[in-house]
């Protein structure tokens, strides 16, 4: 019996790992929690009064979007999907991976480029008028991009790579074989795309669909520029213009069970559907080739949605980028946001892939139960939105400095102020929370790849566990530590919300320079900060579909 | 041959396992001499392996004691982390590490020695195993014997006091297999290393080790010699694992097993008049053509070269008996007479 009761002898492998992890996990926690407590403090009146005026709008809006965008990146990303892998033409395999492009470019650049690009008295819409034969905006005009549609299109052409990426994985491996069957069983090459290709790609359509959603429940510059109102929209003004945090988190607790009914509905949509590959390695699917001339039209419909979506935005962005820099060359300014940015986006990465590490190793270390739902813990921050953590990061540390400063004044007469807020250390916390799941994901996946063997051969051969994750699993998961770290830095550097809230007073990074700019209507130096940020964006661009090349 | 007490390597006192509501040890006992070759045999999955991951210390026990050269390893009041246990490992997928070279790998072990004499070290070994040729290569550039080889080479560099070996040579191919067990295990006697080998294959296991211990579903069935295993199985089961049996069913009476073909005379620990089963060994069955005392139909043969394989349908049998035998039949042969060779067979009580 005693030895039953003691059979987790002290010292054991990975307590402080495990230790380490559970530190994590409550930091990530932390900010989420607090938002709840906040939001249940409030008083019952503000609700009925948010009832009353914000929320059936910002609601409404909210819903509208999301539906919409759903609808345009599930079409637009399945359909070029199936392009790429169903049909063979010239060009195939630069789309391929030119596909992915927009995803360099962030929400709130997308919008702040097309308004310009599609302004009244803008050169596209004078070039349409010319061509029309009408003379003055006043005759004729596109309809305006700043609206409810134009957001929901503009969105949809920069997000559909998240259902573009799972589908076209899906359709590659696993679909080549039951489509060999299902036309052998007579079903014609169209009707395979109906009957046998979308019902299997439906878990990773639903997958990309909902990342994409996320997305856009996180934005807060295109729909603000364009003027709708949603959820994220509100939480920001009811902070920045009435420093209402009751009233805040109170709809960041409404985006949040948004956010709980989005991912019910992911689990919805995949279904009971388990897909496995089959006990033989799957085929790699034979597209079919198609004649010149369809190749060409096959082409150029692969390639209107990298116009839009990243095309125009970054021709505009170079072009109005050079014409600054010819104008008045780069200016300081512009040379300590880059500083700002990249010191900002760099210790955040430093910091999350360390806390990410702390989190996979874990896991390798001590397999179960607590370490699993360590992982899930800490790695919730990636669904909740950019403005959610931060409101939550403000709770928390706002506290922190007061109790700080309180405790710091009794006892030494000195008042330290906001000692975490001041600093740029909430925005740190915010990105870490924001993005552990990259890191720890990433750095998981690559950890897997290594068998436990090895962990094994290391300690028997007279290394500790801190020895064998230096001498062993670090070489070995280099490439994909390197690749986590470069996601968060890239995310770092496009995160908005989060950065507009929590900024220490008088820093500016480029994306909030150019939400600065673009909410103010003026057209300075933006372009050239929205440059910097899709160049930057283009990086893991690049990384996936190297990956996705390594497959093949 | 209880080991004796000063050179008793390894002792496991009632150790037990559990995974969840599987048992992978329960209530393993076993002691280890120094110098001996043991091979640990079993079913998958009757936690032949577990036992060689909690002896290294990368699995933890659930209760019990494991002791190292007279030290509590693993127990309920200390547990030595696998890097202090001075114990060897080869895996059976090898785990060389892919980004390390041949010699790097074996110096992997002695990071913790003074440099020079770890540069010796492993200069000695990979000469005692002669794989000069491979020192700078990367462990993908290697054969599966030359990398079971490395493995070994690494495992043995630190000196380990015992070797465990997880299913060594069964990523080699049939015809090299033999060769390296060869090799290997003359190389492990001639070196006086204790070693600790598992196998799912019998004929492996009666044949590399100086004590076989047979597992199943946690449990240590039978230990001892291949002799005693194959010769003298304490159970049915045992008996089975090692050999192909012919399985009648008889009565037990009177010192006999009384079955269709005839009464064999074994001793077994039943009440007079229960069932028993008798297990004939399918090469202690003669044949010769025309009737014996017992004869039968043949019913199909297979000629595997140094011996026949066949089926014979007796009458009172169920099954066809299967019989190994090196003498030739003539073509068109149907009924032979057949006999059974004295200490051809076993019995137990019927279950």
């Amino acid at each position: 019996m005693i030895s039953a009761a003691r059979s987790w002898p002290r010292g054991r492998t990975g307590a402080r790992w495990l230790l380490g992890a559970g530190i994590v996990a409550c930091l990530v926690m932390l900010p989420i929690f607090a938002l709840l407590l906040q939001a249940l403090q409030g008083s019952a009146g503000l609700w009925s009064h948010l009832a009353a005026t914000v929320l059936p709008v910002a609601l409404a809006d909210t819903i509208i979007l999301l539906s919409g965008v759903g609808l345009i990146t599930a079409i637009l990303g399945t359909s070029t999907a199936w392009l790429v892998t169903a049909y063979a033409f010239p060009g195939r395999r630069v789309l391929e991976w030119a596909l992915l492009l927009p995803l360099a470019v962030p929400t709130y650049i997308i919008a702040y480029a097309y308004l310009d690009i599609l302004h009244p008295i803008g050169s596209v819409q004078g070039a349409v008028r010319w061509l029309l034969g009408y003379s003055s905006p006043r005759e004729f005009r596109l309809p305006d991009v700043r609206s409810m549609t134009g957001c929901i299109l503009l969105l949809g052409f920069v997000l559909y790579p998240y259902v573009y990426i799972p589908t076209r994985a899906m359709f590659l491996t696993q679909s080549a074989n039951l489509i060999d069957a299902s036309r052998t069983l007579g079903i014609s090459r169209r009707a395979v795309f109906w009957n046998v290709a979308l019902p299997l790609a439906r878990p990773a359509v639903a997958v990309g669909v909902s990342l994409a959603l996320m997305e856009t429940l996180n934005d807060i510059g295109a729909s603000e520029f364009l003027g709708v109102r949603t959820l994220t929209v509100s939480i920001y003004t009811t902070w920045i213009t009435r420093t209402d945090l009751p009233g805040a988190s109170q709809i960041a607790l409404s985006l949040l069970m948004v956010v709980v009914a989005l991912v019910a509905f992911e689990k919805w949509a995949r279904g009971k559907q388990r897909y496995s590959t089959g006990a033989q390695r799957s085929r790699a699917f034979e597209p079919r080739h198609v004649s010149p001339a369809k190749g060409l039209v096959l082409f150029a419909a692969g390639l209107l949605p990298i116009l839009i979506g990243f095309g125009a935005p970054a021709i505009y962005l170079v072009n109005e980028a050079w014409k600054r820099i010819e104008f008045a060359g780069l200016s300081s300014r512009f040379l300590s946001e880059a500083f700002n940015t990249i010191v900002l986006a760099s210790a955040a990465t430093i910091i999350t892939v360390l806390f990410g590490l702390l989190v996979a190793y874990a896991s390798r270390l001590r397999p179960g139960a607590a370490t699993t739902w360590l992982q899930r813990l800490s790695t919730l921050g990636y669904a909740a939105p950019g403005t959610v953590v931060a409101i939550g990061v403000l709770i928390v540390l706002a506290t922190f400095d007061g109790f700080i400063d309180r405790t710091v004044t009794a006892w030494f007469g000195v008042s330290t102020g906001l000692l975490f807020i001041g600093s740029g250390a909430a925005l740190l916390y915010a990105y870490s929370v924001r993005f552990l799941a990259i890191s720890a994901g990433g750095i998981d996946a690559g950890l897997a790849r290594i068998p436990v063997s090895f962990d094994h051969a290391s300690r028997v051969l007279g290394q500790s566990a801190a020895g064998t994750f230096r001498h062993v699993h670090l070489p070995l998961s280099k490439a994909a530590i390197t690749a986590a770290g470069l996601l968060v830095f890239v995310d770092c550097v496009k995160e908005l919300p989060a950065t507009l809230l929590l900024r220490p007073l008088n820093v500016e990074t480029f994306a909030t320079h150019l939400y600065g700019e673009a909410a103010r209507g003026t057209y300075e130096e933006a372009s050239i900060a929205a440059l910097a940020i899709v160049v930057i964006g283009i990086l893991p661009v690049i990384l996936l579909s190297r990956m996705g090349q390594a497959r093949h | 041959m209880t080991p004796h007490a000063q050179n008793r390597t390894l002792e496991l006192h009632d150790v037990n396992r559990r995974f969840g509501a599987t048992v992978a040890l329960d209530n393993v006992s076993l002691t280890i001499a120094s110098g001996e070759i043991i091979c640990l045999v079993g079913q998958s999955g009757c936690g032949k392996s577990t036992l060689l991951r909690i002896i290294a210390g990368v699995d933890l026990i659930g209760s019990g004691r494991i002791l190292l050269n007279g030290q509590e390893v693993s127990g309920p009041l200390r547990f030595v982390e696998p890097e202090d246990r001075k114990i060897g490992f080869v895996f059976q997928d090898y785990a060389l590490f892919p980004h390390l070279t041949v010699e790097q790998n074996i110096l992997f072990g002695l990071k913790r020695r003074p440099k020079q004499e770890a540069k010796a070290r492993v200069a000695d070994i990979i000469a005692h195993i002669g794989i000069e040729h491979l020192t700078a290569r990367y462990p993908h550039m290697l054969s599966g014997g030359e990398q079971q080889r490395v493995a070994l080479a690494r495992a043995l560099a630190p000196q380990p006091d015992i070797l465990l070996m997880d299913e060594p040579f069964s990523n080699l191919d049939r015809g090299l297999r033999e060769k390296v067990r060869d090799e290997t295990l003359s190389l492990l006697r001639g070196l006086g290393t204790t070693v600790i080998m598992v196998t799912h294959d019998p004929e492996e296991a009666l044949s590399a080790g100086d004590r076989v211990v047979l597992m199943k579903a946690g449990r240590i069935v039978q230990a001892g010699s291949g002799y005693d295993l194959h010769d003298r199985p304490v159970s049915a089961y045992a008996a089975e694992f090692f050999c192909a049996f012919n399985r009648l069913s008889g009565i037990y009476r009177d010192g006999h097993v009384e079955t269709a073909i005839g009464r064999f005379a074994h001793e077994l620990d039943a009440v007079e008049g229960t069932p028993a089963t008798l297990y004939i060994r399918p090469q202690g069955i003669s044949v010769s053509t025309g009737s014996g005392p017992i004869s039968g139909q043949l019913k199909s043969r297979t000629f595997l070269g140094e011996v026949e394989q066949l089926a014979i349908d007796v009458d009172g049998l169920e099954t066809p008996l299967r019989v190994r035998t090196m003498h030739r039949l003539p073509p068109g042969t149907q009924t032979v007479g057949l006999g059974v060779l004295p200490g051809s067979w076993l019995a137990f009580p019927a279950i």
